[in-house]
């Protein structure tokens, strides 16, 4: 992994639910090439152990709103990667 | 003003919030923590959440809700360990006109379940705990599934009757 330069984006990741407990992990630091989208963050968390247990895209939240996945990260942000919603 | 609780929800301090001299009609919604999903026995319900998102998106719906409708309109979502019958989300929209503050109040119980982080256990009877929406749940209704808004919503008031 790089470290932090003018070619990578440094993002905090949330993980929620039923996905913190698959993965066994609710906060990671993922240091990524740019351009770096909410796809390639999760694609990120999909190689890490039982990360295959995400779904390809899930919903996810950048800075406390909905994202696309297409959306672009740079450092300092806050991902969430969230589980289907059950409130109510 | 803080929409999710770790305490018990006490619908009389939310109607406090809302009710006014002008606003003669009052609307409340409450969902209960019921004793069956899917046929199977339900003994508790754990609840968490992505605090600091769920709290703004509660803000932007009742937002939203405020401008949509000439209403008054507050909500709390408790956390944490609830047993059967427990109130686990209440709605309250005041309004001088019944109609507005029934809309409102609707509109805020579905986009809520529709879009604030929230997730929770549940506790079977046989032993088994499940997320709502997630593994086997999932698999065999995907009704919980947030990319299926439609159903979501239809599913709404369903549940917590």
């Amino acid at each position: 992994m790089q470290s932090q330069t003018g070619s990578t984006v440094s993002v905090r990741v949330l993980l929620f639910g039923s996905y913190a407990e698959s993965l066994g992990l609710d906060a990671v630091e993922l240091v990524l090439d740019k351009p770096a989208t909410v796809a390639s963050a999760v694609d990120h968390l999909r190689a890490l152990p039982q990360g295959e247990r995400l779904p390809p895209r899930p919903l996810c939240a950048l800075n406390l709103t909905q994202t696309r996945m297409d959306a672009a990260l740079s450092s300092g942000d806050e991902l969430a990667v969230l589980p289907p919603l059950a409130g109510g | 003003m803080t929409f999710l609780t770790d305490q018990p929800i006490v619908l009389e301090t939310l109607v406090a919030r809302v009710q006014s001299p002008s606003r003669g009609g009052v609307a409340c919604f409450l969902g209960t923590v019921r004793n069956h999903h899917e046929g199977r026995q339900v003994l508790r319900l754990d609840y968490s959440a992505y605090a600091a998102m769920a709290e703004a998106e509660c803000g932007r719906i009742v937002a939203e809700a405020e401008s949509r409708w000439n209403v008054a309109v507050t909500l709390n979502h408790r956390l944490g360990q609830l047993e059967i019958g427990d109130t686990s989300v209440a709605v309250v929209a005041a309004s001088a006109h019944r109609d507005e503050a029934f809309q409102a109040c609707r509109y805020v119980i579905e986009e809520l379940k529709r879009r604030v982080p929230i997730w929770k256990k549940e506790y079977f009877a046989d032993g088994s705990v499940e997320w709502v929406g997630s593994g086997e749940a999932g698999k065999r209704g995907g009704k919980d599934h947030h990319t299926d808004a439609g159903e979501l919503v239809g599913r709404g008031l369903d549940e917590n009757r």
